[in-house]
């Protein structure tokens, strides 16, 4: 997943359990079962995973741009200079 | 949120506190239901009184109970237990509370009922004091939800009192 994705995986699963959550109590509530509430948030629960969990495509739209090759090459790594061996020097009193 | 598994723990996570979240309010929905439980009681039969050989005195009664308590269960009640208690004073304490019968009532459906049975428990005095003693029935309920607080709450009867000698 890109970033981008990650945000919208994210708040989407807070707001879909927030919303079932919601409408399981208001259900339960008016049917007076407590059973149909958690069934109703048990389902809930199951859906927001096969939605948010899963690496769909459509949370990879906004892909990261990684530099051209030709490009890394312009500026390159730099390297280990030889600074532990002047360490070593200055021990000897 | 960048692998399968922490999105999934995250999850996992907001779910549980969301549902306990919705079990406190399930549970604090039970502060808007009219409750007007009601209860008679009656004593068939004082069937003995005697003093045992330990000193202290001991009835056995036959107790008619009718009660309807059909509402005080809620979509949020998992049973209702129910006791009756005699309570009664002696010179040594103030308030003697013995429990006499109780029952557990599963459903709705089974909280109106009337029964005529023999005292549960042995009532037994702390001494031998009972002797034209007057006391009150009491019927306490305790109401155990699926979620949450329980809640107790009785109905005093007063007015019954045990003979004036032994049989």
């Amino acid at each position: 997943m890109d970033w981008k994705g990650q945000k919208l995986s994210e708040e989407l699963m807070q707001i879909l359990l927030l919303v079932f959550g919601g409408v399981a109590f208001i259900t339960g509530y008016a049917t007076s079962s407590f059973r149909t509430m958690m069934l109703i948030y048990a389902g809930a629960v199951l859906f927001t995973t096969m939605i948010t969990v899963p690496n769909w495509p459509f949370f990879n739209r906004h892909p990261l741009k990684w530099l051209d090759p030709i490009q890394a090459e312009k500026y390159p790594k730099p390297e280990l200079t030889n600074v532990i061996s002047k360490k070593k020097k200055n021990k000897h009193y | 949120m960048h692998t399968f598994g922490y999105r999934a723990n995250a999850l996992l996570t907001f779910a549980v506190t969301a549902l306990a979240f919705i079990c406190a309010i399930a549970s604090f929905s039970d502060k808007f239901s009219n409750q007007n439980p009601s209860a008679e009681i009656q004593i068939l039969n004082i069937n003995r009184f005697q003093k045992k050989s330990h000193g202290n005195d001991e009835v056995s009664l036959t107790l008619d109970i009718a009660a309807d308590l059909q509402s005080l269960f809620t979509w949020n009640t998992k049973q209702v237990f129910v006791f009756i208690a005699a309570e009664y004073e002696t010179p040594k304490n103030a308030l003697n509370q013995v429990s006499l019968w109780d029952a557990i009532i599963p459903t709705k459906e089974h909280a109106k009922f009337r029964i005529q049975t023999s005292n549960k428990y042995r009532f037994i005095d702390q001494g031998h004091n009972l002797r034209g003693k007057d006391f009150n029935l009491t019927l306490h309920w305790h109401v155990m939800p699926k979620t949450g607080k329980m809640f107790a709450d009785k109905i005093v009867m007063s007015g019954y009192s045990l003979p004036d000698a032994y049989r």
